[in-house]
């Protein structure tokens, strides 16, 4: 299906399957019609909510990174960071407060996956916005209830002998996985290690990448 | 603030309680039985909180920790486990 005439997105007020997007979701009307009464009753603006969305959507991984590459270089850091995240996270100048932060270490024997069954409460403070899959009811259901095979679905095998432990946040606190540090990785300073900690790593579905 | 009524070790089965509408225990965990892993903090709770009251005197939230086997049938591998987080109110004592 094709248009040949010009849309400003959505100035028209209908649902226009054919613009090239997905169909409006009932969801989505719904947030689109409590979005602008909050709007008209004059409790946030457009420019509020528009500047709040280009905030998250400029926090990347490279936080969460800077904290997993910390703690591998200092274990007096590491255990900063197991005990409260969220200041050992302030330690590196990144506020984290808005959300209880929890860091969960992996070990040669105990393997941390990371999932919200109920929803998608995700550590945005360190790692930005969570990845489209992990919104995803698949993800969300059989990560519990199927979590190797997820995981291996990611390229993710562990031996039968490591316990894999899901963590499913279902409340108050946001989890970051402490991903194991890769082995070749001992000469490598804070920098080298930070480019090593992929997302995934620190959600679990995948192990930190090995050193070139 | 109360004083929390579960130690971490505690055996504990999840409630299956009668509310409606917002709530954050999953219906996978009611019945199952894990242990305290360890207490998160005090939170306000959001049943009320969700529905314009302040959720207060804030709530004990625990972590809780399930062997996958309690809870899915025929699950593969007997170490794997999963835990998360509860709210006080949830949670009653179980036999060990």
């Amino acid at each position: 299906m094709t248009h040949d005439h010009h849309h400003d997105d959505d100035a028209h007020g209908h649902v226009h399957p054919g613009k090239g997007d997905h169909p409006t979701h009932a969801w989505e009307r719904r947030e689109a019609a409590i979005r602008s009464l909050l709007i008209e009753k004059g409790l946030v603006t457009a420019e509020e909510i528009r500047r709040k969305i280009e905030e998250w959507e400029q926090k990347t991984p490279a936080d969460g990174a800077r904290i997993v590459a910390r703690a591998w270089s200092d274990p007096a850091y590491e255990a900063r960071l197991l005990a409260d995240a969220n200041a050992a996270a302030l330690e590196l100048g990144i506020d984290s407060s808005a959300v209880k932060l929890v860091a969960l270490k992996n070990t040669p024997r105990l393997h941390h996956l990371v999932v919200c069954t109920l929803c998608s409460c995700y550590p945005r403070t360190v790692l930005g916005l969570p990845p489209a899959w992990y919104k995803a009811k698949a993800y969300r259901s059989r990560a519990v209830s199927e979590p190797r095979r997820v995981l291996a679905e990611f390229g993710t095998v562990l031996p039968p002998e490591v316990e894999l432990r899901v963590v499913d946040s279902t409340a108050d606190c946001r989890y970051l996985v402490l991903p194991l540090r890769p082995a070749g990785s001992e000469s490598l300073d804070e920098a080298a290690l930070a480019t090593l900690v992929t997302r995934d790593s620190m959600i679990g579905v995948a192990l930190a990448t090995a050193p070139a | 603030m109360a004083k929390p009524a579960f130690k971490p070790g505690t055996a504990v089965r999840v409630r299956d309680l009668p509310v409606k509408g917002h709530m954050r225990t999953p219906g996978y965990i009611r019945g199952r039985r894990g242990r305290i892993e360890v207490l998160q903090g005090f939170f306000p709770n959001p049943e009320q909180l969700a529905y314009g009251a302040k959720g207060l005197p804030p709530v004990p939230l625990y972590l809780v920790r399930f062997p996958q086997s309690e809870i899915w049938p025929g699950y593969g591998s007997t170490g794997d486990s999963l835990a998360l987080d509860i709210f006080e109110h949830w949670l009653e004592p179980a036999e060990t």
